[in-house]
Formats: structure tokens, C-alpha cells, sequence
């Protein structure tokens, strides 16, 4: 990782926040556009959220005796039910140690 | 109470329920980041120079994976876009401000504080000084956001490797999507996106399969997003 990765990170996550606000008097972008960016978490996150969970370390599909699968699966129905962002990130932790460390031993 | 104080505190208290989740957010970052073996100055540098939770994950996870500066520039960015949506809601509330305001507020626009000043924002178009709330609600999350990474700096260097603590990186964004699971369009979006991700993982070049598969996905969620139109 070099330092100007980073700071070009920066500049790029600081222009998205600040062009509209900069270039826009009033709010122009139409419902249509609206609507779609309002997609953007969903169709980006599950990009960073799928492939550790069912690729194993040499990058092959694992989906038997694959502990991650199963916790994910708990931890999404305790985040429909429960919609907390602690909940659900704990439920996930604490039952892959248990898969891990006391199930698969 | 002077109003400019009144209205820098409410968006202090606004926001504060919100940085709970906020705290392990910033430690897993901390800590992975350490894991990974980044100096603290450039882990927590990240913090103060992008300021964007999401996007610094995914930094760390293509950095893992050998990305180049490329991608991982370009999936910054593209984590980040939702941001313009924020700008241009803002827009007219911030549009008779000076430039220094501007640039100031920029920095710290970012999900919860958006969230909370647009409701304020929405009910108190007369106040001359409603932008003193998202200054107070910004740099709340400023603060914790920067206390939070340090945090999982120090614990970073502690917490063992056998814990699997990488694993909390898919369910962090898991649990940023909870309410969209009732979404059935958002689901099948989603779904596009991870199947993409997991297949291309291997198949595209240059670890660029983060940048495909929302794309792709984005595609979907336009196309649906113009079925719906049409039938209304």
C-alpha cells in the first residue's frame, strides 16, 4: 500500500461528496436517477460480502462443511427480524467461533 | 441559548444514537489493518484522509488481494457514488453558503450524518443557520469514527489471528443491507452482485470484480427501475 493510493482515495470519496453541492443550486438529479443511486449499498456490498464466505482460500467454491455459509445465514435472519446492525454483526461472530471451535473439532 | 449552538447541538445529539454501530465498525477496521500488517500511521491516516467506512474496507480487502492502485481507486470511487446522491439533495439547502462552508461539510457528509440532517433539514428550511446541524453531526461521527480506529489499532496488535476476525468484514456489510431485506427488487440486485462477485472472483483480470459485478448488478437495478415506471 503507498501513501498516494490513499490520498487519491481521499481525493475521488471527497469530490463525490462535494461536486453536487458545489456545481447544484437545487437539487436536479430526477427520481428516476435518484432511485437507482439508492442501489448503489446493494449492488456493490454484495460483492465484498460474497466471495469470502463461499470461496475458500485456493479460490474454489465451498459450499459443504462451510461454517461462514451457516452463520451469514443466521446472522441475516436475526438482522430481518431483529434490524440491528450490532445484533446481526454478533449473532454472525459468536456462532462461526462456535462452528469453528466447538462444532467442526 | 445562541442559535447557532442550539442548532450544533441538536445534530450532535441527532446523530449519537447511530454511532453505536459506528464503534465496532471502526475497531474491525483498526484491526483488520493491523492484521494485514499496515503501519498504524497509514491505517489510521485512511481514516482521516477518505473518512468513509465502507470504502476503506474495501481498500483493505482488494490491498489483500494485490489489487492495483487502478482498481482499487476505481472501487473506492465506486463504493463512494452514493455520495453524489447526498450532494445533490443537499444542494439547495447549502447552495447560499460560502465556499469554506461548503468545503468544510463536504468532508463530513456521510451516511448517518446525511441521514440525520436531511430530516432537519426538511422541517427547518427557515433557519439561517440549519447547517450548523450537519457541521454537529459530522464531526460527531468524525470523532468517532477516528477514536473507534485507533481502538482497533491497539487492539489489532493484541487479538489473535486463529479468530477469523476477516470473517466480521462480510458481516459488517451484511448488517449495513438489513433494511433493504424486505426489499424484493433489493434482494434480486443483491443477489446479481454476489453471484457476479463470486464467480468472476478467479475469471476477471485484475481484481476488478468488485467494479463488474456492480455494475451489473446496477444494470439490473435500472432496468427494474424502469419496468416499475412504466407501469405506473
Amino acid at each position: 500500500m503507498h501513501w498516494s493510493t490513499i490520498i487519491y482515495c481521499g481525493i475521488i470519496t471527497y469530490l463525490t461528496r462535494f461536486s453536487m453541492i458545489f456545481l447544484l443550486k437545487e437539487d436536479i438529479l430526477n427520481n428516476k436517477t435518484k432511485k437507482i443511486l439508492s442501489y448503489v449499498p446493494s449492488a456493490i456490498f454484495p460483492a465484498i460480502i460474497f466471495p469470502p464466505i463461499f470461496l475458500d482460500s485456493a479460490g474454489a467454491i465451498d459450499i459443504e462443511n462451510n461454517p461462514k455459509i451457516l452463520a451469514s445465514i443466521l446472522a441475516i435472519i436475526i438482522g430481518y427480524f431483529s434490524r440491528s446492525i450490532i445484533a446481526t454483526i454478533f449473532v454472525g461472530l459468536i456462532s462461526y467461533w462456535f462452528l469453528i471451535f466447538v462444532y467442526y473439532q | 441559548m445562541n442559535k447557532r449552538l442550539k442548532t450544533l447541538t441538536r445534530g450532535i445529539a441527532d446523530v449519537s444514537p447511530l454511532m453505536i454501530p459506528v464503534v465496532p465498525f471502526g475497531i474491525i477496521f483498526g484491526v483488520i489493518g493491523m492484521e494485514l500488517g499496515l503501519s498504524p500511521y497509514m491505517t489510521f491516516g485512511m481514516s482521516v484522509i477518505i473518512f468513509g467506512g465502507a470504502s476503506q474496507i474495501v481498500l483493505l480487502q482488494l490491498f489483500s488481494g494485490g489489487a492495483s492502485s487502478l482498481v482499487t481507486i476505481t472501487s473506492v470511487g465506486a463504493v463512494n457514488s452514493r455520495h453524489l446522491l447526498y450532494g445533490a439533495v443537499f444542494s439547495e439547502y447549502l447552495s447560499q453558503l460560502k465556499l469554506s462552508w461548503k468545503v468544510i461539510l463536504s468532508y463530513v457528509l456521510i451516511d448517518q450524518a446525511f441521514a440525520v440532517s436531511n430530516i432537519y433539514f426538511r422541517k427547518n428550511k427557515e433557519n439561517d443557520f440549519k447547517h450548523y446541524h450537519l457541521l454537529g453531526a459530522g464531526f460527531t461521527c468524525w470523532t468517532v469514527w477516528q477514536i473507534s480506529t485507533i481502538l482497533g489499532i491497539v487492539l489489532g496488535s493484541v487479538v489473535p489471528e486463529e479468530l477469523g476476525l476477516s470473517f466480521t468484514i462480510s458481516l459488517t456489510f451484511l448488517a449495513l443491507l438489513i433494511n433493504d431485506f424486505r426489499k424484493f427488487k433489493n434482494i434480486i440486485v443483491m443477489l446479481v452482485s454476489g453471484v457476479v462477485a463470486t464467480i468472476g472472483y478467479n475469471s476477471i483480470p485484475f481484481q476488478a470484480y468488485i467494479i463488474v459485478a456492480a455494475l451489473s448488478a446496477l444494470l439490473v437495478a435500472t432496468l427494474l427501475t424502469l419496468i416499475n415506471l412504466k407501469k405506473k
